[in-house]
């Protein structure tokens, strides 16, 4: 029998070192200890309810556990079998308690469609694809649908594109269907570029054989036999492994012609992209994989009426991709019974930042971000106080504490100031100054901006001239009032998507942080102790000894005696001049009496 | 036709109507920058880049105002839309778009040679920009300075045109976007200078830059010393297409005939003899019609190492286009000098001697409406004992410069006469201005040479026009010629593609690196767009062309004269040494290694 | 490998698939047969993936324990990669994170072979749909 009690940081702090040591003190008392044992495990992500314990084999899982709850859970469950009833988990919604962890809400957070088959098969292994299903959906097209029925299928699942903006994937199917032409191509767009965001990769290095399939099963859909794949050539595992599915299924006849014998012929060839951000757009990524400058260019024409090398095609990003062949298995119906109001299904989140537990995580559109952060992310790192989390990347914005409950789809994302985007999603604690983060994806924005229209090359610059000003401490007001113009007229004005959400970090943080830019232009302060030239080091003369340490440590000679001696010292005490202060912190390093801060 | 609503006018338009034509249509203007049409040239540039163009799309085809505003140059029309071009929302757009590009912009409107002409000073203008509120890095490139053309890049406004016009109407390929973001700038490949690049030198680029990023090599301070220095004699001659272009810098309608004007500004400007190269526009039909029909005569003879078509030779942006892009076939064109290089060559060596002038005693000025001018007059085969045959290059806009620096007035100029002798000219070497002219002129001619006969006709109308290629056969009494004629270098490279292929045969190409020929070469004024101009140039030549009393090359007295006092006969030794060139081999290749 | 010619042939190999994949998982000798799966998506690798399923083959070659080695996608614990899942006949797959060499050691030695739990244990928290 093995007890398993929870060792994430979330329960730590609420006693789970108490829990195991009374376990193993109890246990040892009554005899039991080579018959039970305990283990302390990984965060459970459900730091809410913490601490946890969970008695295997029977998976009884234990909610809110306090030290002195042990002895009764050995006494009751471990020795005579009776499950404790009142520190099982209560289901909010039928008032019962539940005691399989299987059989809770909880674990119902996460459901894993996209990510289906990742951590499950070996992707270089197309049997094991199989045996899960594989192909079977292509299968079902070719043999029992028609193209429109596939298209319709697609339509009524609601599934719509991933990449972030949210188009509905069977409406641009049809719109490129219409387009019948000798030369048509499916495109996966594999240019993952938010910085943090990794579902695509993870899907292509896991189940390459969902894109597949999928992409063929768009090509009968469209009336297309081509199909290209734009990976970023920074993503060399995902390239092998595509590799070997496309060989594989190749080698099975799942790709080539006469695919099952219907007489659909279908087959997919790899374009590496160089790593740019624009060119996850899409008509960018189609000049890119022609040959030219990636950079976009207006729309229309829609890639469905002319794309690659001007022939009608249809772009899709992975993860809208790895969702395809399970709808057409288990049917629009059950896609479109997943999710909330006008999003179907689930949505793939790189979770990183100030949180327990960073990870890849999968959940059904319209969850909470208190879900996300709470639930399954298992809280703030070291119990630190929640600040803002920032969805959809550089394109995205920055939500707050009152962002908390709202429910995640693309509308209420973009009705919060930030968008869906690929899936990046950044929690800040209280350590994070919200400038310096507008700033940071803006430094991203002006790197990775094509050049093409003025008010991205050029307005984005300034954005981040003025944004730098402030965070140096030389901001005005006025700059304030420049930056939300700036920002408004990049959003209405720039030729292509990235140019056009490229604001949304700034005027997200505007309108939900409006107190700290004030505090960075007014006060010169920066209440996060991030922006470095806004802190000034202070010696405190009464606590100073006079040593002169800092004085010799200082790089910039900005520290000298002054004529004060503190009460029970000998030596004047040191004073740093702040004009020369460069703020290097070597003088706090050194100075062995804490009489150095940092204000 | 589709129904829109422009500013609460409504209008019928063509269904493709783009909102700013539409517009237009209304007599609504709406300020652009990138857009560049040249209507009839086949050259639109919309890349939707400036965003100076956007307007408010306040009913969509779905009924619902646009989130975001449209570029109208880049926006076609639908049924039932509603578009406000002026509204407070656009206005404040446009204002913030046209400062934050001023933000990346040196503002050196004092000393620019594009002050005045400036596309982006007249938009400032137009908005009532008073002060640019965004301060800022600039932008900060090296500058590049080919014989023909100056990079100021700092001015760059990336509207793209230089590179759709390299690419795209010229196929050169010299000029592309490089660099991401901020750094984004129009630039040969690896940043290399222009002179390392396939660059010919036509210059269409500058002749569409809407600001002084591009523009042309000053050479009047140099032409104005050497007017100054006593000990020297300072010749000047003029290129056909100059006359029918210059009235336009003082203000007289395009396609104005200022021949006679320009000769008297010339001797005004202190020049010691004012000549026409329209003498040797004529000299050049007597030696290339001579090596063609005696290639004809040659290939008719059964001689099957003569290369047919002949092509001719005297645009030098298109001499240095094939040297470049068809090294396998430098033995095609006609190894006759371009008229301004025989003008050089005759009267350093003729003219010279005859008025007891050293050589290095003479400077010879040529006023040309063309950029790649400047370049041919340095090559090197064009020198002897390192004096230049043209000393220098001055387009039609810098002699306008000048001339206004005089304070003089073209309008108030008096008509006069060039000088004698390089300065008679025929109506068959004014034509040279205009796409098909050389070719005509040539035939006008080949003809009379060929058959022995008068020519039945004088204007051959089937070879003019303004399509990129035509071709026409004419009958030289009996013997069909097919003759082919391409301006604009991308129309050009399909021709030759076509016949190095071996698809089409001709006699005879003519062609012309520009659009339209010398009368839209990129020395020329302005045209800001508008293709009438060009074509109001082009009927000023045949109009020229028409008025002369002599319209045959080989009728020009002073041909005559120089054929018999000093070369003898077209094609002959003492030609062969003065009146002819070679060609090179530029296709150096970029090797990349992996 | 021939061709799979028609849907109803790709479900027949599906079932045979499954099939041998089951015979693979439930073998008649349940203590020697263990099948552990290691996350080698880029992440895992990056964090020692590989190294780790090198080892874990060393020291199962070494103990003599006969174990199906496969490599797999992302599980999605980036905070606890490298991770691996072990599968003991009769029991639930269990996920170990942070795996390095000494505690792969302790996974054999104490919880394939003596069904004595080891630390790092992540919970699965997610439902994957079959």
């Amino acid at each position: 029998m093995h007890v398993l009690v929870c060792g994430g940081t979330g329960c730590q702090a609420s006693a789970s070192a108490q829990i195991i040591e009374n376990f193993q003190q109890i246990l040892a008392a009554k005899g039991l200890q080579d018959e039970v044992q305990v283990v302390r495990t990984g965060c459970f992500g459900f730091c809410e309810k913490g601490p946890i314990v969970k008695i295997m084999p029977d998976n009884t899982f234990y909610t809110q556990v306090k030290p002195e709850d042990v002895e009764k859970i050995i006494n009751e469950h471990i020795i005579k079998g009776r499950k404790v009833t009142d520190l099982l988990y209560m289901d909010p919604e039928n008032r019962e308690h539940v005691s399989d962890s299987k059989h809770m809400g909880f674990y119902r957070k996460q459901l894993r469609i996209a990510l289906r088959n990742c951590g499950f098969i070996n992707p270089e292994n197309i049997d094991e694809c199989i045996s899960r299903g594989g192909y079977e959906a292509l299968g079902k097209c070719l043999t029992e649908m028609t193209p429109q029925q596939v298209v319709d299928e697609i339509t009524k699942s609601g599934l719509r594109g991933r990449g972030g903006a949210g188009f509905p994937t069977g409406v641009k199917w049809g719109l490129c269907a219409k387009n019948k032409c000798d030369e048509m191509y499916v495109i996966c767009n594999a240019d993952e570029g938010d910085p943090g965001a990794f579902m695509d990769r993870s899907i292509m290095e896991g189940d390459p054989h969902s894109i597949v399939e999928a992409m063929a099963i768009c090509g009968y859909a469209i009336g297309a036999s081509h199909g290209l794949v734009y990976i970023r050539a920074e993503y060399p595992l995902a390239i092998h492994r595509l590799q070997i599915a496309i060989a594989q299924a190749r080698e099975y006849g799942l790709l080539g012609n006469d695919i099952l014998g219907t007489g659909f012929n279908f087959d997919i060839e790899l374009r590496y992209g160089a790593g740019a951000f624009v060119c996850g757009e899409e008509t960018a990524l189609i000049h890119s994989m022609e040959g030219k400058r990636g950079e976009p260019t207006l729309k229309p024409p829609f890639p469905a009426v002319s794309g690659y090398m001007a022939k009608p095609s249809n772009v899709n990003n992975v993860e809208t991709f790895a969702n395809v062949p399970i709808i057409i298995t288990k049917g629009a119906d059950w896609f479109a019974s997943i999710g909330y109001e006008k999003s179907k299904g689930t949505k793939v989140f790189a979770l990183a930042g100030q949180i327990n537990n960073v990870g890849l995580i999968e959940v059904p559109m319209g969850t909470t971000l208190r879900d996300i952060i709470y639930e399954i992310g298992g809280g703030i790192k070291g119990g630190r106080k929640f600040k803002a989390v920032q969805t959809g990347g550089p394109s995205g914005g920055c939500l707050t504490e009152k962002h908390l409950d709202t429910a995640i789809d693309y509308e209420s994302l973009a009705a919060a100031g930030s968008m869906m985007g690929s899936g990046g999603m950044v929690v800040m604690d209280d350590t994070s100054c919200m400038v310096a983060i507008a700033k940071f994806y803006l430094e991203f924005t002006c790197e990775e901006s094509c050049g093409k229209c003025s008010p991205c090359r050029i307005g984005n610059k300034r954005m981040l001239e003025i944004l730098t000003k402030i965070t140096e401490g030389n901001g005005t007001m006025d700059d304030l009032q420049e930056l939300r113009n700036l920002a408004a007229v990049i959003k209405d004005t720039a030729l292509c998507g990235l140019g056009q959400t490229s604001p949304n970090p700034v005027l997200s943080t505007l309108d939900n942080f409006w107190d700290e830019y004030v505090e960075h232009v007014v006060d010169k302060k920066c209440r996060a102790g991030v922006c470095k030239k806004l802190m000034s080091y202070v010696i405190d003369k009464d606590k100073c000894i006079g040593c002169g340490k800092c004085a010799k440590n200082c790089p910039a000679d900005a520290i000298s005696k002054t004529d004060y001696i503190a009460e029970g010292h000998k030596l004047p005490s040191m004073v740093i001049d702040s004009t020369k202060c460069i703020k290097c912190g070597a003088c706090i390093a050194g100075c062995k009496f804490g009489a150095i801060s940092v204000k | 036709m589709i129904n829109v609503t422009i500013d609460n006018k409504q209008i019928q338009v063509p269904e493709g109507t783009t909102i700013l034509k539409a517009a237009r249509m209304a007599g609504i203007h709406i300020p652009t920058l990138c857009y560049f049409e040249l209507a009839g040239m086949k050259f639109e540039n919309k890349p939707g880049g400036c965003r100076v163009c956007v307007v408010e799309v306040t009913k969509d085809f779905n009924g619902r105002p646009r989130r975001n505003l449209a570029p109208a140059c880049a926006t076609d029309c639908v049924e039932g839309m509603e578009v406000l071009t002026h509204s407070a929302r656009v206005i404040n757009a446009r204002r913030t778009v046209v400062e934050l590009i001023l933000s990346d912009h040196p503002t050196d409107c004092l000393t620019c040679a594009k002050s005045g002409n400036c596309e982006l000073q007249s938009l400032a203008q137009y908005l009532g920009i008073r002060d640019i509120p965004f301060k800022g890095e600039q932008s900060h490139y090296r500058q590049d300075m080919s014989p023909s053309i100056v990079r100021d890049m700092d001015k760059c406004v990336m509207c793209r045109r230089c590179e759709n016009m390299c690419n795209n109407v010229q196929t050169v390929g010299a000029l592309s976007a490089i660099n991401r973001g901020f750094s984004a700038v129009v630039a040969p490949a690896f940043e290399q200078d222009l002179v390392d690049s396939p660059c010919v030198m036509c210059g269409q680029c500058v002749q569409v830059c809407p600001v002084g990023a591009l523009t042309e090599v000053d050479d009047t301070r140099n032409v104005m010393a050497a007017i100054n220095n006593p000990k020297k004699t300072v010749i000047v001659n003029t290129a056909p297409a100059t006359r029918v272009a210059l009235g336009e810098e003082f203000g007289m309608p395009a396609g104005t005939i200022v021949t006679g004007q320009m000769a008297a500004a010339l001797r005004r400007l202190g020049f010691d003899y004012v000549f026409d190269t329209d003498f040797t526009a004529d000299l050049t039909i007597m030696e290339e019609g001579t090596e063609l029909l005696g290639r004809i005569k040659r290939f008719m003879e059964g001689d099957k190492s003569v290369r047919l078509p002949i092509l001719t030779s005297c645009c030098p942006g298109w001499v240095n286009f094939f040297e470049h892009n068809f090294p396998d076939m430098l033995d095609v064109p006609s190894t006759a000098k371009s008229p301004m290089q025989m003008f050089g060559a005759v009267a350093k060596n003729y003219w010279a001697d005859k008025m007891g002038i050293k050589r290095e005693d003479l400077v010879v000025v040529s006023i040309m409406p063309c950029l790649a001018k400047k370049y041919e007059s340095k090559r090197k085969e064009f020198y002897k004992d390192g004096n230049p045959d043209i000393d220098y290059v001055l387009t039609t806009r810098e002699l306008a410069r000048l001339i206004k620096q005089f304070n003089l007035d073209l309008k108030d100029m008096p008509s006069e006469d060039y000088d004698d002798p390089l300065g008679e000219s025929t109506g068959a070497a004014v034509i040279f201005g205009a796409t098909g002219g050389v070719i005509e002129a040539a035939t006008r001619t080949a003809y009379e040479v060929f058959t022995g006969k008068p020519c039945p006709k004088i204007d051959f109308t089937e070879l003019r026009g303004i399509e990129g290629i035509r071709d026409a056969w004419v009958d030289f009494d009996g013997t069909p010629i097919h003759i082919g004629i391409a301006h604009g270098l991308s129309n050009a490279r399909k021709l030759l593609e076509r016949v190095r292929e071996g698809k089409e045969q001709f006699h005879a190409i003519e062609v012309m690196a520009c659009p339209g020929g010398c009368v839209g070469g990129a020395g020329q004024p302005y045209h800001h767009g508008n293709s009438e101009i060009i074509k109001k140039r082009t009927e000023a030549i045949y109009r020229e062309d028409a008025g002369k009393p002599i319209r045959k090359s080989h009728e020009n007295p002073s041909i005559k004269k120089i054929y018999e006092e000093y070369f003898g006969e077209p094609c002959g030794h003492k030609s062969h040494e003065l009146l002819h060139t070679h060609y090179f081999d530029k296709s150096e290749h970029v090797e990349i290694s992996e | 490998m021939a061709k799979v010619k028609s849907l109803a042939e790709l479900k027949a190999m599906r079932e045979k698939l499954s099939n041998n994949l089951d015979i693979r998982e439930k073998s008649n000798d349940p203590d020697s047969l263990v099948q552990i799966k290691v996350a080698m998506a880029t992440c895992g690798i990056a964090a020692g993936a590989k190294q780790v399923m090198e080892h874990l083959m060393e020291k199962a070659d070494e103990l003599k324990l006969s174990i199906v080695f496969t490599q797999t996608g992302c599980m999605g614990y980036c905070h606890a990669e490298p991770t691996i899942e072990v599968k003991c006949p009769g029991r639930d797959p269990i996920v170990f994170g942070h795996v390095d060499n000494t505690r792969a050691d302790e996974i054999l030695t104490k919880y394939v072979m003596n069904n004595e739990m080891v630390e790092g244990v992540i919970p699965v928290n997610y439902e994957t749909i079959g």
